[in-house]
């Protein structure tokens, strides 16, 4: 069943089309990793999907309801979370205070502070430092413990893995498998194409604000997903 | 002892000072706007006041219960009307924005209730004169006094309220970082409007504590503005026991000044204002601290 359908959507900076008219679905439970070049508009989409950036035409649905029109903190309510690239953090404030604050105005469910500590021990003796203090890995930890207390049924996650060491990035996934293991949907912007490949469960390569490629994670390889990335196969749009 | 006596007044007048510029500093600290206005709005409600005691004769203090939720109200509107558009156009417009408002109300109000002075004090007795001699030449005004313990109490509940409660988080998540609030569920534009009618509200506090103290006409909305804004660059922008101290050293700048000089008491408040302004300018360890950092908040 699907949580998400996309229609038509089209988004602009300014002048400039970030994202060209695409269309997909998202099922309930699946692991959506969305890759391309930088430019290509994963994070527009991303921006889109969560209300952050208002389409310029075309159409939004979660769980069966139009919600293209709607705020981002409304679009919080339903169950959208959006961890952003970069973090995000309330950097003045603490680890605590910036769950606490998510927690405080998302939906009621089964994170809690405790359960979102469970799943990121990394953080719990880091509870009382200030967010701006903290390592890369920990900042990402904290943001997508903030987006968790916010109850998502579907979470998108920005390029969490973006200037974290590998170490970092390992710990970062280690956390997230539980999550992902646990049947939350997911749509994951990675740059990282092994890694992509490694927790999906169906790929789409974006190019130049358009889909260039969309089929499921175990029916594609790295080569394929490359000629996307860099546009050498245009014609060849879905392999599912 | 006439020395230590000046400094003890301009220490109670800083407690003026600063609870006319909590309001100037909470909404700065939160949307990053310099609110032109505030001396205004602050004038607004003296006469807002005046009007009530004329017509009821009511103390002015039974009168705040209604003119401050009317000044919450006008927070609420000016965020809607003026300062949440105005934002999006960038950090200049809402400075012009809410100088224009200023010469609305001020204009507005010399049309209203004309150019003679006016003040509260004849609705609140002795308490306008009445003093505690400590000694001779040692003396602590009950007006005075009042208006000292009511800044410390709104700074400090200010404070509690933004260290320690849900709200309070959610106005600091917000003053971090108003984008990323949306996406965790929060109604920035709310939260804005709440914070305004709260910066309003104190304003208005201040407004009748400054007609119950002194005289003030329709255009007497600038000098306090100077004197708020003053208050606030002291203390550090945005920080709320800074602007208590702010408060108390352009209180006490401006008495020493006057004891020197009788043109003393601005030009003292002026200097001391430029010295600091020159100072977090040039050295690193007075740097601004433009929001509601977490060494305020949780202090």
């Amino acid at each position: 069943m699907s949580i998400l359908e996309i229609e038509n959507l089209e988004c602009r900076h300014g002048l400039l089309i970030a994202v060209r008219g695409i269309g997909f679905t998202v099922n309930e439970g699946e692991i959506l990793a969305l890759v391309g070049a930088n430019g290509a508009g994963k994070t527009t989409l991303m921006r889109t999907i969560a209300g952050a950036h208002r389409p310029a035409a075309g159409r939004i649905s979660f769980d069966g309801k139009d919600v293209t029109a709607l705020k981002a903190h409304k679009r919080v309510g339903l169950g959208i979370a959006l961890v952003p690239e970069g973090r995000r953090l309330f950097t003045g404030m603490t680890v605590e205070e910036n769950l606490k604050v998510a927690g405080a105005h998302g939906r009621k469910g089964d994170w809690t502070l405790d359960k979102v500590l469970e799943a990121f021990p990394q953080l719990k003796p880091k509870l009382k430092a200030r967010a701006g203090d903290l390592s890369g890995g920990q900042q990402q930890a904290t943001a997508i413990g903030r987006a968790l207390m916010t109850n998502p049924r579907l979470l998108l996650l920005d390029e969490v893995s973006l200037g974290l060491s590998p170490l970092a990035v390992d710990q970062v996934y280690n956390s997230l498998s539980g999550l992902m293991r646990g049947g939350t949907t997911i749509i994951i912007v990675e740059q990282d194409l092994s890694r992509a490949l490694a927790v999906s469960t169906r790929i789409i390569c974006m190019l130049e604000g358009g889909i260039a490629l969309e089929g499921p994670a175990a029916a594609l390889d790295r080569e394929q997903i490359t000629a996307a990335y860099f546009g050498l196969n245009r014609g060849q749009k879905e392999l599912a | 002892m006439n020395f230590v006596n000046q400094l003890l007044q301009g220490v109670l007048l800083g407690g003026f000072y600063a609870l006319l510029a909590c309001g100037l500093s909470f909404l700065f600290g939160v949307m990053r706007i310099i609110n032109l206005a505030h001396g205004s709005l602050a004038v607004l409600a003296a006469f807002l006041l005046m009007e009530f005691c004329n017509d009821t004769n009511f103390s002015p203090f039974g009168g705040l219960l209604l003119v401050l939720p009317v000044m919450a109200l006008v927070g609420w509107v000016l965020q809607f009307a003026v300062l949440d558009r105005s934002l999006k156009a960038g950090p200049l417009i809402p400075i012009l924005s809410t100088f224009g408002v200023a010469i609305i109300l001020d204009n507005s109000m010399f049309e209203h209730y004309g150019a003679n002075s006016q003040s509260l004090g004849p609705f609140i007795g002795d308490l306008a004169y009445g003093s505690w001699n400590l000694t001779s030449s040692l003396y602590i005004g009950q007006l005075d006094a009042l208006i000292f313990a009511t800044a410390v109490v709104v700074l400090g509940a200010l404070q509690f309220t933004l260290a320690r409660t849900p709200l309070g988080r959610t106005i600091r998540a917000t003053a971090d970082d108003p984008s990323v609030v949306d996406l965790i569920g929060v109604n920035s534009r709310m939260v804005y409007a709440a914070v305004a009618a709260i910066a309003i509200m104190l304003t208005g506090l201040a407004g009748a504590f400054l007609g119950m103290r002194a005289s003030f006409d329709p255009y007497a909305g600038g000098p306090m503005l100077i004197f708020a804004f003053e208050t606030v660059v002291i203390g550090g922008l945005g920080s709320l026991w800074g602007t208590l101290l702010g408060g108390i050293v352009l209180g006490v700048s401006q008495n020493i000044g006057a004891a020197i000089s009788p043109h003393g008491f601005l030009i003292a408040g002026h200097v001391v204002f430029l010295a600091v302004l020159i100072a977090r300018t040039f050295s690193h360890r007075l740097t601004w601290r433009p929001r509601f950092s977490r060494k305020v908040a949780t202090a």
